[in-house]
């Protein structure tokens, strides 16, 4: 299947990527979004969502990641990147082998 | 551990022992399934930090410096050229399959060129500074690692979640259904015996009170 991408995120940054041909959800508050990711979730393949967003609606993006599609990726907004991304791949990574093999040494 | 609740009986014995080879048989293959997960997880996972941090590092830069179009330019301005794309991004999502997990495969199809020819800008030259083109070209050329590192990420997280129900199912078939599994049968096996000899006693007690009477 071919299918479309889409953009959730607060603020300006998000008409760049408008500009390059991802549909643009413009969302001011983490109600809006959640509303919105909702409503777009089957119609769109990936979703990338500005991090600060993401971060606070960390239950319903896991509920989304049992499924292979929609892939929803948390980005930086123009703020600068949150480190949820980061926090996820450790908790992921924490979860399946049950130590941490890439961030133990930037943490000392 | 707790013994099941079965008869000690020949029947009884013969299915459980049944049921301990699929029950090792299983645990060997699931660990095995396990280990395989796994590898291909750290692999996996190192691709996804290189992916993650230059994705934001770049996406950084190109925010960056789509701040600074926007600064020159006026708003309704911006917003008037970008609101009608000239590209559109379109993509194959596939499903691939990784150790019996479905994971989404992106392969990202060239985006659609402009209709007029142009450079893929949806305004004029004219309308806005370049430093808007550069921020747009830049990321037409994010865009395709954003999708790897969609397709990177979610596999990550998906097998993440296997790897974990795997574990379980493997412990619950090494510390559960296994050890109850031999004790049943080992207790079984001792009833049997025990059957055995009581039979043999009461044998050998019959015979030397039949000599007894016929002595």
């Amino acid at each position: 299947m071919t299918g479309k991408t889409a953009i959730i995120g607060n603020g300006e940054s998000i008409l760049a990527f408008k500009a390059g041909g991802v549909d643009a959800y413009p969302c001011e508050s983490t109600a809006e979004a959640r509303e919105t990711l909702r409503r777009i979730a089957r119609d769109y393949g990936v979703i990338f969502l500005t991090d600060d967003l993401a971060a606070e609606m960390d239950d319903l993006l896991k509920r989304m990641a049992e499924e292979p599609y929609p892939a929803v990726v948390p980005i930086p907004s123009e703020k600068g990147s949150s480190g949820y991304a980061q926090k996820k791949m450790k908790e992921e990574m924490e979860r399946a082998l049950g130590v941490d093999i890439l961030f133990q040494r930037e943490e000392r | 551990m707790t013994r099941l609740n079965v008869n000690p009986t020949r029947m009884e014995m013969k299915k459980l022992k049944a049921r301990l080879s699929t029950a090792t048989r299983g645990h060997k293959l699931l660990k095995d399934k396990s280990d395989e997960m796994i590898r291909r997880f750290s692999v996996l996972i190192k691709e996804n930090k290189k992916l993650r941090d230059e994705v934001e590092r770049e996406l950084s830069d190109c925010l960056r410096e789509f701040a600074l179009a926007r600064s020159v330019s006026s708003v309704p301005a911006l917003e008037k050229a970008f609101s009608m794309p000239a590209v559109s991004v379109k993509a194959e999502y596939g499903v691939t399959n990784v150790m019996g997990v479905e994971v989404p495969a992106i392969t990202l199809l060239r985006t659609d060129p402009p209709a007029d020819g142009g450079e893929g800008l949806p305004y004029s030259y004219a309308e806005l500074t370049s430093e808007a083109d550069y921020s747009v070209e830049k990321i037409g050329k994010v865009l395709e690692k954003l999708l790897k590192l969609a397709e990177v990420e979610k596999t990550v997280a998906m097998l993440s979640a296997e790897i974990e129900r795997n574990k379980r199912r493997v412990n619950a078939l090494e510390y559960v259904m296994i050890p109850q599994l031999e004790e049943t049968i080992a207790y079984i096996r001792s009833k049997l015996d025990e059957n055995e000899r009581a039979a043999t006693t009461r044998l050998m007690k019959v015979k030397s009170m039949l000599a007894e009477k016929n002595a």
